[in-house]
């Protein structure tokens, strides 16, 4: 019941804010659109942050190919919602114009989880048996292969981009999506499963050892990051309405695991810091044009020197305010509160 | 009857045999030992039957089931569970939750459960909380128990390790080199808690062990490995006095 008026009061003051930034709300308030952009890719970035930490923070297993998922996962809800839009629109028509674009929406996205989770699966299954440097490699491979694949698809566009995709996502479910997956992973993390996901980074033969299905739970937890990622692609999709594959190239995969190195791996809310500052850096250094990636190569290698476990490290933020010297899931009795 | 039965069970690695065509037999609450010099085999034969290896030749029977072969997860919940002779804790973990991954593998929540919070994850999730910390009392580590693993001094971490094996129920616990870097008094209570255990959830225990000490004053049965044959079998005062085995240790005259 408290959960649920939360979730209500989350949903409500989304909207508000929706509107407030927007400028439809109260005639005359808005912010720009160019800040407004920015503050809804910071969102995309934080869907992708956190699911990528859950598989490479808290399971201990370096992928390096989450832009593919993100692609598959843009690509597949942006052709649905081109090709069948208008279908799917007029047969919903006894609805007001918000709710058929939300629901158009909300299927558009459940393919793109659906479809980026079967490509986590057939990926995933052989390449986790790999350990280290050798499932980086093949992650890595797999991210270029999915991206090339959809670059020689004529009816998505090809070479030439994908364009004309509705307008459907905006700050208000850009938000709503990054919500939900900070709280599904939360809740994964501090579950039974997340227990022995992060008993697997720790040390998989013990895990094993201990009657955990090690293979299993890499599985899943490769699954769940990669739907994850393709909702974040069709979040993009919806509100750039314009892709091309340059988008989603191996530098992707990298800014997402910069953003996550930065914030601290294992932790849901350095995720979230490391997708805002990474987002609010590469914006604000706008004009200094390409120095600022030399800035961005100091300023990681300055974090690897002074805090090489990333700036929250394992801990959450809360946890990191009060200085309680605690690991992630370690906190007794808050596992059924929240 | 026996709860664990090897027959003929043999391991190559490539040229090299480690074990070879070994037959082993531990009763129901026997406290079995298997000793023998260093590079005898020892630690193979424990990677055989926990799954971490699959023999090359021979079975291995756990109740009456064969389980040659089977994986490392499956095995333990069927209910083998070890300790490793280099500990391998979750270091980064709390003592609570590297007890609490053991207890997962008997629970049956899924990860939808887990995302809903459901009220049956709910009660488990209480449960499994109530009986690791009763576990870490037995074991005197209640009071680490937010502690993170790698902070524990030497002996503790041994100890937690035992406790973590024991979370898993099971009805055969393997223990690898348990006093190995422990002092004279840390391994003397450990020889008591290794009773202590057997008598109070009276299971057996297979226990590899170079504290002779250790080994001695608490096996019922003792069975001396070499070059990953057996050299002897019997009861502790029998192998002492074992020619072949005092040659095995201290070279032939």
């Amino acid at each position: 019941m408290k959960g649920l008026l939360t979730a209500l009061g989350i949903v409500a003051g989304l909207f508000v804010v929706n509107g407030l930034f927007a400028g439809s709300l109260v005639p005359g308030v808005s912010i720009s659109p160019y800040f407004l952009q920015v503050i809804c890719l910071a969102g995309i970035n934080i869907v992708l942050a956190v699911s990528l930490n859950l598989i490479n923070g808290f399971t201990g297993q370096f992928s390096i190919g989450h832009a593919g998922f993100m692609a598959i996962g843009a690509y597949s809800s942006a052709y649905f919602t081109v090709t069948f839009g208008d279908r799917i629109q007029k047969a919903l028509g006894f609805l007001p114009a918000f709710g058929r674009e939300s629901l158009l929406l909300l299927l558009g996205l459940s393919i793109a989880a659906l479809l980026a989770a079967i490509a986590g699966f057939i990926v995933g299954v052989p390449s986790l048996r790999l350990r280290g440097d050798y499932l980086a490699i093949v992650t890595l491979g797999f991210g270029e292969i999915i991206r090339v694949f959809i670059l020689n698809i004529d009816a998505v566009g090809g070479a030439r981009g994908f364009s004309g995709i509705p307008k459907l996502s905006n700050f208000f479910w850009i938000y709503l999506f990054a919500a939900a997956t900070i709280l599904v992973v939360y809740r994964i993390v501090h579950s039974s499963f997340g227990r022995t996901l992060v008993a697997i980074r720790e040390d998989e033969i013990a895990a094993e050892a201990m009657g955990v299905h090690t293979t299993r739970a890499k599985v899943i937890s490769f699954v769940v990051s990669s739907a994850m990622a393709g909702v974040a692609g069709g979040l993009f999709a919806h509100y750039l309405m314009y892709i091309h594959t340059n988008s989603f190239t191996f530098l992707k995969s990298f800014e997402i695991i910069i953003m996550i190195v930065i914030g601290g791996l294992g932790s849901i809310s350095g995720s979230v810091l490391g997708a805002v500052l990474f987002i609010g850096l590469t914006e604000g250094l706008r004009e200094f044009a390409q120095y600022r990636m030399i800035l961005f190569s100091l300023l990681l290698i300055v974090i690897m020197i002074v805090r090489p476990q990333g700036i929250l490290g394992h801990k959450e933020f809360v946890t990191f305010l009060t200085r309680r010297r605690r690991s992630i899931g370690a906190a007794p009795g808050t596992t059924g509160a929240n | 009857m026996s709860i664990l039965r090897l027959s003929r069970v043999t391991m190559r690695f490539g040229g090299l045999v480690a074990v070879n065509e070994l037959d082993l037999e531990i009763a129901p609450r026997q406290l079995y030992g298997l000793i023998g010099p260093n590079g005898a085999g020892k630690t193979t034969v424990f990677n055989v039957i926990t799954g971490v290896y699959t023999p090359t030749e021979g079975d291995i029977n756990f109740e009456g089931e064969s389980i040659g072969g089977q994986r490392c997860g499956r095995i333990t919940r069927r209910g083998v569970a070890r300790t490793f002779q280099n500990i391998r804790l979750f270091s980064e973990m709390s003592v609570l939750d590297n007890v609490k991954v053991a207890f997962d593998c008997r629970q049956a929540t899924t990860l939808t459960t887990a995302v809903l919070r459901t009220r049956s994850h709910k009660a488990e999730e209480d449960r499994v909380d109530v009986e690791s910390r009763e576990l870490l009392k037995i074991f005197k580590l209640d009071h680490l128990a937010e502690d993170k693993a790698k902070n524990l001094p030497y002996g503790s971490q041994r100890r937690l390790e035992i406790a973590r094996a024991m979370a898993t129920a099971p009805r055969l616990l393997l223990l690898d080199e348990p006093a190995a870097g422990m002092n004279p008094h840390e391994s003397n209570d450990l020889m008591d808690l290794i009773r202590w255990i057997r008598d109070h959830f009276g299971m057996a225990i297979l226990l590899v062990e170079h504290n002779m000490k250790v080994v001695m004053g608490i096996c019922e049965t003792v069975h001396v490995l070499d070059y990953g044959s057996t050299i002897a079998i019997g009861p502790p005062a029998e192998i002492q006095n074992n020619p072949k085995v005092i040659e095995a240790y201290l070279g032939g005259a």
